[in-house]
């Protein structure tokens, strides 16, 4: 057993040329998308491209297919007709570990067993990169620690993931997909049963995420404003099928709202970020006085 | 939010985090070889190692008369009084070793099925398969079929039999754990009842043979069960151990396993089959004894202190149990033999219980 | 309206006339063949021979009555174990009923000497109620109180050991095996009115509180927290609800044997019948369901089993399984069973 030298200075501010491998463009689409759960049709005859090196946030009420559309793309789902690419190859057709190596994707109120560790978990997330006999190579070992480092969880390493606070173990499962090293991440609702200040923390874990890595993300988001605020590219669907899709500038509209949400509202500049903000109106507020 | 970089000095062969004690890393340049393995972990697998032996050499020291270990040595060897040769030869050795490497397998099944199901009660023998065994032996019993190879044989067809159909009941374009569970619980009711039928009907020699055999007992077992016993751990054993990195992903949940790389329908069949043939073999060969595939793994994994049964661990608790439980049984009312599956099933309960007290996390155990 | 009101009202006159004939099918089938209306004659009082009267009246009548005592207590018990548990595997034996019974049984026989069903009934009874004790109160034990995942381990702990145990005992005594095997098959064959009558009063007094639990027990499904908001006494609840098992299911075990998975596939033929007839899993339909579907389940089996083995019976317990197995497997594979 060699002790291993370390390759790079942990407390330099700058990652070395060898941790971050720049990620290359990858290519996410979908077409002609058909999925159904049983015989219930969710989504009929979608097409989509997800733009490389951005942040998509997936928009819409509930039950319009968003969540199942992310799980078409991750091949959790397969389609009845139509096919998801990544990088020109039709995703049904790529090997599962060739697959997860290149698109990982965090699901809905994922479950660790009880008493697991963070660095468990995070470490779980090297798994299409390791064989039985090599589990903690170089490679490995420095994609768990930055995992950890970037997630902020690095302290929490040691701590089983079922004693964190929510947000705490929202960010442990992060660092398990960070970790797992793909170019393209897709979040199914990352911050649903958070608390506003670890849902501002984690969005804001997700783009340093794409601004420092390059990674593309989807994420499946109900909050229009932190869509607004976070993505570069909003997708709003409603009944399976895609309504709009642009810069939030462009999507989010009094119209589009009212098309999609079924939701009466008024649209302002957020004056903080400088996106749209959606400010409701309700049968108490807004509305012209009898 | 804290700045972490500090921390995160590394120290060399530690794990990846600096409070890293509970797993420890290795790395080979070359033939390049990694991994991490748990001190504690390796540390129980080496004393339970050593008191298995110990068990084991001690369960060949007794019986209905005692041999020092010394005889006991020089006779495996051949040497010594033939009368003692024969009795350890013959008798003991592959009783031992029965109860040895069924104990292994009952360990190492409940392991899987455990981890697979993510419940820690369940158990291999929820699904019909030890009824099935039960079933196929006391008919060879009540209607006319004995004897040493061919007890182990009913059994095995028994529990394999069952065991497909079951599978094939609950196939309906693909199955479900739930439902392999409610098709196992009314296959094992049919075949419960036929047992109770076949012992009923028998004569009284017939049905306290049966009896016995139901209860879970090691005695007069022959090296004829020993062999495919062996076999079959030779092949299944590297099997679990070699899925285990698989099966981990899976206790994630099938989605993030998915996510992960793994193919969750093969893999999760792979780990069934596994688990299937070695509480297949193990019953076949000393019986369906009580609680040793449900405690075992439970007991392995709070030795360990690891969020998920050990497999090794699993496996060398459930021989200790039986070897154990064994000796117990031989040695608690002198002048008679209990089957070991009576002490198991006895001590097993307090065990149980104990699980409940010790959950200490809300909703864990309750 | 009156097409929905009527609806559920239909099927329980349709099951009730199905229990009926089957009934009147036990008391006219045997193993001696006696023509149909010297049956009926001997029910009014005018055999034709006092062998046909003895055939009727110590045989089959109590055994048909017994069927019917026995099986509605066990269907009852079974639809209330799985409300109290929210577990819809659970039946009746979970609280270690039978491996109590069976342990009184044979201690009674093989260390007590007792020989007579009527003596060690009371035995079984007796076991079955210390069994469930234990099992209540070591359900209990622990920071969180009672939780069903709980009571089942606590269930599986005592049910265990007492049936190692039971092995123990039967394995070195003749007369306890033999005794043991032959209740263990489960069997009406030795019902005789006298038995019947004594354990009769358990079971109405478990019957009543059973359905005097039900709705409650609606309020249960809904959840602890919920049902406590709705002001049901959990604790109280519980423990009637346990207290009727117990009873009914101590009753009927002690007599006819382990047949407690008719506890367990019952409750659910009971609830797709409901469903089908547009009754959701009200409690205050189910339980009277049960009571009157497991009792013809039981008269089916023990009226194959006079038959089909001629002059020799086969136990109607081991009969249950192979009709009920089969239909409960059947039943998985055609729908997802519901929740209860």
């Amino acid at each position: 057993m060699s002790a291993e030298p370390m390759s790079a200075d942990p407390t330099s501010a700058d990652p070395s040329p060898t941790d971050r491998v720049p990620a290359p463009d990858p290519d996410l689409r979908a077409s002609g998308l058909r999925l159904a759960y049983d015989s219930r049709l969710v989504v009929d005859g979608l097409d989509l491209a997800v733009p490389p090196g951005r942040i998509t946030a997936i928009v819409g009420a509930n039950a319009c297919g968003k969540s199942t559309l992310l799980r078409a793309l991750a091949r959790l789902l397969a389609p009845k007709e139509g096919a998801v690419h990544l990088d020109g190859r039709a995703i049904r057709s790529i090997p599962s570990r060739e697959l997860a190596q290149r698109l990982g994707i965090l699901p809905q109120s994922p479950l660790a067993p009880e008493g697991l560790t963070v660095i468990d978990l995070v470490n779980r997330g090297r798994s299409p990169h390791q064989t039985w006999w090599r589990q903690w190579s170089k490679a490995d070992e420095q994609a768990v620690r930055e995992a950890l480092d970037s997630t902020g969880m690095t302290d929490l390493a040691d701590r089983p993931v079922d004693e964190l606070s929510g947000g705490q173990r929202q960010r442990a499962w992060i660092a398990m997909a960070v970790a797992q090293g793909t170019p393209v991440l897709l979040l199914d609702e990352p911050t649903t049963y958070l608390d506003l200040a670890h849902q501002i923390d984690v969005l804001d874990l997700i783009t340093d995420l794409n601004r420092r890595e390059n990674r593309t993300v989807v994420m499946v988001l109900h909050d229009l404003n932190q869509a607004c605020r976070y993505a570069d590219h909003v997708v709003a669907m409603k009944s399976g099928r895609i309504v709009a899709e642009g810069s939030p500038a462009e999507v989010i509209t009094a119209a589009t709202v009212e098309d999609v949400f079924d939701l009466t509202c008024q649209i302002t500049t957020d004056p903080v970020s400088g996106t749209p903000l959606v400010i409701p109106i309700g049968r108490h507020h807004g509305a012209p006085a009898r | 939010m804290p700045n972490p970089k500090s921390a995160l000095k590394s120290r060399p062969g530690s794990g990846g985090s600096p409070d890293s004690v509970r797993f420890r890393t290795y790395r080979l340049a070359l033939p390049p070889v990694s991994g991490v393995f748990r001190p504690r972990l390796v540390a129980l697998c080496v004393v339970l190692t050593a008191a298995t032996f110990l068990l084991f050499c001690w369960g060949l020291t007794t019986g209905d008369y005692p041999i020092d270990l010394t005889d006991v040595v020089r006779a495996l060897v051949g040497s010594g009084d033939p009368g003692t040769v024969l009795v350890v030869r013959e008798l003991r050795l592959p009783r031992a070793l029965v109860g040895l490497l069924a104990g292994i397998a009952f360990g190492v099944s409940g392991a899987l099925f455990q981890t697979m199901t993510r419940n820690p009660l369940a158990s291999p023998d929820m699904i019909g398969l030890t009824q099935g065994a039960g079933t196929a032996v006391v008919a060879g019993i009540v209607l006319g079929w004995d004897g040493g190879l061919g007890t182990q044989a009913l059994g095995l067809f028994g529990a394999l039999a069952t065991a497909l159909i079951v599978y094939a009941l609950a196939w309906r374009r693909g199955t479900t754990g739930y439902r392999i569970i409610l098709v196992g619980i009314g296959v094992a009711w049919i075949c419960t009842s036929a047992t109770d039928y076949l012992v009923a009907r028998g004569g009284r020699f017939q049905a306290q043979a049966a009896l016995g055999w139901l209860v879970g007992n090691l005695n007069g077992r022959t090296w004829e069960q020993v062999g495919p016993l062996a076999v079959a751990l030779a092949v299944l054993l590297p099997t679990a151990l070699l899925l285990g990195r698989l099966l981990r992903t899976l206790q994630l949940g099938d989605d993030v396993a998915t996510g992960l790389g793994t193919r969750v329908q093969p893999v999760r069949l792979a780990i069934l089959l596994a688990g299937v043939g070695l509480i297949a073999f193990a019953t076949a060969s000393a019986g369906p004894v009580a609680f040793v595939a449900l405690a075992a793994p439970q007991i392995a994994q709070r030795l360990a202190r690891t969020a998920w049964p050990p497999t090794v661990a699993s496996g060398l608790t459930g021989a200790m149990v039986v070897l154990g439980g064994d000796l117990v049984a031989r040695t608690l009312v002198p002048g008679t033999e209990l089957p070991v599956g009576i002490v198991t099933g006895v001590l097993g309960a307090p065990v149980l219980l104990w699980l409940l007290a010790r959950a200490n996390r809300a909703g864990s155990g309750g | 309206m009156t097409g929905k009101r009527a609806r559920p009202a239909l099927l329980v006159a349709l099951l009730g006339v199905v229990l009926a004939v089957l009934c009147l099918l036990s008391l006219a089938l045997g193993a001696a063949n006696i023509p149909p209306d010297q049956v009926i004659r001997a029910l009014f009082g005018d055999a034709p021979s006092r062998f046909v009267d003895n055939v009727v009246w110590t045989a089959r009548v109590p055994r048909t009555a017994l069927a019917l005592a026995a099986g509605a207590a066990l269907g009852l018990a079974g639809a209330l174990m799985q409300a109290l548990t929210r577990n819809p595997l659970a039946d009746p034996g979970v609280l270690g009923v039978s491996a109590g019974a069976s342990f009184a049984i044979v201690l009674a026989v093989g260390v007590l000497g007792i020989n007579s069903l009527y003596g060690y009934v009371w035995f079984a009874f007796a076991g079955a109620l210390i069994a469930t004790v234990a099992v209540y109160l070591l359900g209990g034990l622990g920071r969180s109180g009672m939780t069903p995942v709980k009571l089942a381990l606590a269930g599986i702990a005592v049910t265990s050991m007492l049936w190692s145990f039971t092995q123990a005992i039967v394995l070195t005594d003749v007369d306890a095996l033999n005794k043991f095997r032959f209740w263990s098959a489960g069997s009406l064959a030795d019902a005789d009115n006298g038995l019947v009558w004594r354990v009769l009063p358990f079971l109405v007094i478990g019957a009543v509180l059973a359905l005097a639990c039900a709705p409650a027990l609606n309020s249960l499904a809904l959840g602890d927290d919920v049902a406590a908001s709705l002001g049901r006494r959990l604790g109280l609840v519980r423990l009637a609800g346990v207290a009727a098992v117990t009873l009914l299911t101590g009753a009927s075990v002690a007599v006819i044997g382990p047949v407690v998975f008719i506890g367990l596939v019952v409750p659910h033929v009971a609830r797709v019948l409901a469903q089908s007839v547009g009754i959701g899993p009200d409690q205050r339909w189910l339980l009277p369901l049960s009571a009157v579907l497991a009792p013809s389940l039981l008269l089916t089996a023990d009226i194959l089993g006079r038959l089909v083995a001629r002059p020799t019976e086969i136990q109607a317990g081991v009969l249950v399984a192979f009709i009920g197995g089969p239909f409960f497997i059947a039943m998985v594979r055609r729908r997802n069973l519901a929740e209860v």
